[in-house]
């Protein structure tokens, strides 16, 4: 079982890796906030962007700076 | 809301997006005509006889059809969730051209018989060598978007993409170091039971990090999108995160119950696969109880089928596996069908169709229409998925304990009960029943490649999409 020389310092550094990992990124505060992260990927709206101006294509434009609006300033209000 | 002038690279995500559908598609018809070998051993002819095929199969499945789905994602989750156009567009070009470059090379080199003989690590060095530097320049584009990201926070399931990265580049390179005595041909550096213990290391790791990890990412990203509403707990998602990279590690062992591994190191890797159930399912629970208030959606929204049938499956296989790793459990379902309905229901049910969901979530958007070209066409396609997963799995855990149960039976004076045929004449019904659900997974995908053509064919390729400014990131 030779292997374990091999395996076993692997997962030991990598558990310190992992844990650098976590240091810094708690001390980043990529902790801090546990809610806003969640609102903030769906505020991102990233319905294809409307054909460069066609006569039959109108629903959209419109449509997105509504919803863009709207959603930005509910989630502020909440975080 | 202002917008700069640049845009996000949407090409290469289309790439890896239309390639997913396509290598899903041959991944899954080379599977079926081995699960057809196996009703009817005559279609054995040549090279493409079952023992050629299957690492065929299992290399296209996994790396080329899970693969794509995972770069297609990948780069389109890191890029709007760090507002930041993706790092190099050359090197994502590279990664593209390369890894189809190794699916090419794979399905080449194993019907011809040129394999190390690893499970899941069947290609030889050079192509090895060539997966190394793709792995690399997709490390590089991968952190180097994080690192010139708009945002200091950094979505949960870019954690997810890039332990995924990080830990398959270190498994595939411990894994298949091996010594070359010729262009086709390498001897593995480790021998006998260590090559084993290394070989389910990685092997048991490639399905903790390339299908889970990485597609939990895709789950915690497409799943709140297209329910249009925050992961149930963002908290948890983290700890879900942290929880399973410090603990996946040492499960792999599992795969060696009753060997020449040491007893310890099984009872280990028992361990370690039981203390799993726990990030596992605090995972499935939460994507699960993102719907929560809102479960109406997935009454007429097939892409939200997909992504929460997932997770389901997701649910149901890492409890399964977990128990099978027990080995009393293990002493009657290892060598049997039943790890390969496991595996199935794990591949087909959680990792094809989180994918399929996110796939069609992308596809309206990188050829600019608002949605599919036929949204009927996804319930259809998800009916015929679910049903072809069900017959899959359902025939082989009764095939598998049946074998398991026939193996083992012993007559008074001692002598085995049945002879190892009478259980291969046993189990023809059910692989007959497998065929079919495969047959029917099969046929889904082909469902999916029409709906993929005629939306490109009314749609337009998008090149235009503009970096958003993050909202309110100083909060």
């Amino acid at each position: 079982m030779e292997t374990i020389y091999l395996l076993i310092p692997i997962s030991v550094v990598l558990v310190f890796l992992i844990a650098i990992a976590f240091w810094w990124s708690l001390r980043n505060g990529q902790f801090d906030d546990m809610e806003g992260p969640a609102y903030r990927i769906l505020m991102d709206d990233d319905r294809s962007p409307p054909a460069a101006p066609r006569a039959d294509d109108h629903a959209d434009p419109a449509d997105v700076v509504d919803r863009r609006a709207g959603a930005g300033s509910g989630h502020l209000r909440d975080s | 809301m202002s917008e700069t002038q640049s845009t996000y690279n949407y090409k290469v995500v289309r790439q890896f997006a239309v390639m997913t559908v396509i290598w899903g598609i041959v991944g899954m018809l080379v599977g079926v005509i081995i699960a057809a070998q196996l009703v009817w051993p005559e279609l054995n002819i040549g090279w493409l006889h079952f023992g050629r095929l299957r690492p065929l199969h299992t290399n296209a499945v996994i790396f080329a059809f899970g693969g794509s789905a995972l770069f297609a994602t990948s780069y389109y989750v890191v890029q709007r969730t760090c507002h930041a156009r993706i790092f190099s567009d050359g090197l994502a070009a590279f990664t593209f051209w390369g890894w189809q470059l190794v699916i090419v090379l794979a399905a080449v080199t194993l019907p011809l018989g040129m394999t190390s003989g690893k499970e899941y690590a069947e290609l030889e060095w050079p192509i090895d060598i060539l997966i190394t530097l793709v792995w690399v320049a997709y490390a590089v584009v991968f952190f180097g978007t994080i690192a010139k990201r708009k945002v200091s926070h950094i979505y949960v399931a870019n954690w997810f993409y890039g332990g995924f990265i990080l830990a398959v580049a270190l498994l595939h390179v411990v894994n298949s170091a091996a010594i070359p005595v010729s262009l086709t041909k390498s001897y593995s550096a480790y021998a006998g039971v260590q090559d084993a213990m290394v070989q389910w290391w990685y092997g048991h790791n490639a399905v903790g990090f390339f299908l889970t990890a990485g597609f939990l990412g895709m789950m915690y990203y497409f799943v709140p999108k297209q329910a249009g509403r925050p992961v149930y707990s963002y908290r948890l998602s983290v700890v879900h995160f942290w929880a399973l990279i410090f603990t996946y590690m040492w499960a792999g062992p599992h795969h060696l119950h009753y060997t020449a591994l040491p007893d310890w190191t099984q009872s280990v890797g028992m361990l370690f696969s039981l203390i799993l159930l726990a990030p596992s399912w605090g995972g499935m629970i939460n994507g699960v109880m993102t719907l929560s208030g809102a479960w109406h959606k997935l009454r007429d929204d097939p892409i939200l089928k997909f992504l929460i049938t997932s997770l389901s499956f997701y649910g149901m296989s890492t409890f399964e596996g977990p128990m099978m790793a027990i080995k009393t459990v293990n002493a009657l379902s290892h060598y049997t069908d039943w790890t390969v309905g496991h595996v199935h229901s794990g591949a087909l049910g959680w990792v094809a169709m989180v994918s399929i969901g996110a796939i069609y979530y992308l596809l309206p958007r990188l050829f600019g229409k608002p949605e599919m070209f036929s949204v009927k066409l996804i319930t259809v396609h998800f009916w015929v998925a679910t049903i072809g997963v069900v017959l899959y799995i359902a025939s082989m855990w009764i095939s598998g304990v049946m074998q398991g149960l026939m193996w083992r039976a012993v007559n008074a004076d001692g002598t085995l009960t049945y002879s190892f045929v009478e259980s291969v004449k046993a189990s023809y019904p059910f692989w007959a029943i497998r065929f079919l659900g495969g047959l029917l997974f099969l046929f889904g995908m082909l469902i999916m490649a029409y709906n993929m053509v005629k939306t490109i064919a009314g749609g337009r390729v998008v090149d235009d999409a503009r970096v958003l400014q993050p909202a309110a990131h100083h909060a």
